[in-house]
């Protein structure tokens, strides 16, 4: 078990990590979700013990290593850049970490032509690293932290400089390799999409703070905060000012005289307990659509601005008052920019927040209706 | 040659004939400069074959009567060829100790923050700028404090305060080319810092450490100054050497012209072994 007891990293005068109490189980997959300089190397670099903390103690099964030197930490590391020892071939930085822990040539072999089999570079294990594609490289670089048989491995954005399809297929390899050996991972990512598709455990992190720790789809389904809301949202989040009144959600700076037709939603049940008062009411970008997610949909008028076509799916940008929010819909979807439309929200799935940003109540767990 | 398509034909050609023009003569330039470089040379090589008598008294681009006498004179009287020894001795001594130097010296540059550490840099640097003389007189009494007068580690150990910046400066700019990273990788697979860096960081900065030898090699072989104000007779270099051969019976041209030509073989051979991590290391900005 790795245990970070009020770690806190300062640097030249900056917080990058505030005070962190963290705790990772044997086994587990663990996932830092943050944008970029949201501290995650920081953290990272703090476990492998790369870095040592300002304060604050890190345990490992127990014992306090926080000052311990790396080498004499059983961790494996793999970067975002493809790290690999450019002189020396696929086989011996595969067998690098075996062959300074003093193992014979014949078990080194054996492990490092097993590993390259599951890696698939067998045909490249006496080729130099650089001559390699990028998927190859880093592909040797994991099969170098797995090979260490580490009991923390740590992988930092290791597939965001891949391309899609290397990225689609590793990402969906890696956890089966990895729960095979029962260490703790950590893997850092800025995808939201990337942590539901690991699934595991996820920490939301932002600027040097752990928002939430906890299952991945419970996050995802009941983040506490904003930030972490946020923070698991891509596209953005769509989040309005409303005020709550009775049963009724009114837009918060509606002024006078202003149609309340279109301006306000019926609170759902699931947030029919939290006070009357101002909210912040956020929603993925999925749960607003053209078309009614269920028959009494709650209606709002909003405006068209612009429409990014994928093919699978658009993005339809569209304004509400003083909010932009962002609005997935199936296929093309080719909407004539300032125009009025309406839309209904997923009411089910709101979530709101109040004015400290903390959750007020949390989307119900229903598995009806998928939430990915 | 790009050739271009053109609705006629004799448009065609006059774009072929104006495109061929060019790279047609174009070799002339470089050839003219080559052959002026290379003519001193030629007539260095010319003169060690010719006798001091055809020297002094008749001019013929091509040996009349082509003799090894002086290159015998050089490769069997000790005084000479000792030259060559005590002049490949200390070079080879402050290659050494350049880069044992400055190989941790350009890892710290790289890889660490401390107060002072650019302005140090840059001094190092400077100490680049300033001509050998001035050094000259400080270091005779230095060394002849020390007793170390005429030996070939005083100038090898002169001849550092030269080239132990450009070595630095020459290495830490391949080592800044190295990610971090990897010397974390290290340390993470378990390598100890002097084991990640000899077998691990140095074979990565291979190409480096060939063009920093290479130019400590070149600046050491052909100063004079120092070399010989800190020498007298046992580790007199070649280039000193060659300065007194004026004899009873006059200069001794023939033997001076071998002495020259056998000394642009070193640096030939160093060139020719170095030339590709040269390319590399112009690549990088740094030499």
């Amino acid at each position: 078990m790795l245990e970070l007891i009020n770690v806190t990293k300062v640097a030249g005068g900056q917080t990058h990590i505030h005070p962190t109490n963290l705790k990772l189980e044997r086994g587990t997959l663990n996932v830092l979700l943050g944008p970029t300089l949201s501290g995650k190397t920081t953290l990272l670099r703090l476990m492998a013990g790369l870095e040592k903390p300002t304060a604050g103690e890190v345990h490992f099964d127990g014992a306090d290593v926080t000052g311990m030197a790396v080498q004499k930490r059983k961790v494996a590391m793999v970067y975002q850049q493809f790290i690999n020892y450019p002189a020396m071939t696929v086989y011996e930085n595969i067998a690098s970490p075996l062959r300074v822990a003093g193992e014979s040539q014949d078990s080194i072999d054996r492990e490092v032509k097993k590993v390259a089999e599951l890696m698939r570079l067998t045909p490249y294990l006496d080729r130099q690293p650089l001559s390699l594609s990028g998927g190859q490289q880093q592909r040797t670089a994991l099969a170098r932290a797995i090979v260490k048989k580490a009991s923390l491995v740590l992988l930092d954005e290791p597939l965001a400089n891949l391309d899609y399809k290397l990225r689609e297929e590793l990402r969906a390899e890696l956890p089966k390799i990895f729960a095979a050996s029962g260490a703790i991972f950590v893997y850092a990512t800025t995808e939201p999409s990337e942590a539901l598709l690991l699934g595991g455990n996820t920490a939301t992190l932002h600027e040097g703070h752990i928002s939430q720790f906890g299952k991945t789809i419970s996050v995802y389904r009941n983040p506490v905060d904003l930030i972490s809301a946020r923070t698991f949202a891509d596209p953005p989040l769509n989040t309005m000012a409303f005020v709550k009144s009775g049963r009724e959600f009114k837009v918060a700076d509606s002024g006078p005289g202003e149609a309340s037709a279109h301006k306000s939603l019926p609170v759902p049940a699931h947030l029919s307990g939290i006070a009357d008062g101002p909210v912040t009411l956020a929603f993925q970008p999925h749960h607003i659509s053209l078309a009614a997610p269920f028959p009494s949909a709650p209606k709002l008028r909003v405006k068209t601005l612009i429409s990014e076509i994928a093919g699978s799916e658009s993005f339809v940008h569209v304004e509400f008052g003083p909010s932009r929010w962002v609005m997935i819909e199936h296929g093309v979807c080719d909407l004539e920019p300032d125009t009025d439309v309406e839309v209904y929200i997923d009411s089910r799935h709101l979530m709101a927040f109040g004015s400290d940003g903390k959750a007020l109540a949390a989307a119900p767990h229903d598995d009806s209706h998928r939430a990915g | 040659m790009a050739t271009q398509q053109s609705p006629s034909p004799a448009a065609a050609t006059s774009v072929a004939h104006v495109k061929r023009e060019g790279p047609k003569f174009s070799w002339i330039v470089p050839l003219v400069y080559i052959v002026f470089l290379m003519i001193p040379i030629y007539w260095l090589v010319v003169i060690s074959f010719k006798s001091n008598f055809e020297v002094m008294n008749s001019f013929s681009i091509i040996p009349q009567d082509p003799t090894l006498r002086n290159y015998k004179v050089i490769l069997t009287d000790s005084s000479w060829y000792l030259g060559y020894v005590n002049s490949i001795t200390y070079v080879l001594m402050n290659m050494v100790i350049s880069l044992l130097i400055a190989l941790p010296a350009a890892y710290a540059f790289s890889r660490y923050r401390f107060v002072g550490d650019k302005h140090l840099f840059f001094w190092l640097l400077t100490n680049r700028m300033a001509p050998p003389a001035v050094f000259a007189l400080p270091f005779f009494q230095l060394y002849s404090a020390f007793g170390l007068i005429d030996t070939h580690i005083a100038v090898a150990l002169a001849h550092c305060l030269f080239n132990l910046p450009l070595a630095i400066w020459i290495l830490e700019g391949f080592m800044s080319g190295i990610p971090k990273e990897i010397d974390e990788t290290a340390y993470i697979d378990g390598y100890s810092f002097p084991k990640f860096f000899i077998k691990i960081f140095i074979p990565m900065i291979a190409s480096g450490i060939g063009v920093a030898a290479f130019f400590c090699f070149m600046f050491s072989w052909v100063e004079l100054l120092i070399a010989r104000t800190l020498t007298t007779t046992s580790a007199k270099p070649i280039s000193a050497i060659m300065t007194r051969t004026v004899s009873a019976t006059g200069m001794d041209w023939g033997v001076l012209a071998a002495a020259g030509a056998l000394t642009l073989i070193p640096g030939v051979l160093v060139i020719w072994f170095v030339r590709n991590y040269i390319a590399k290391g112009f690549a990088l900005g740094r030499v």
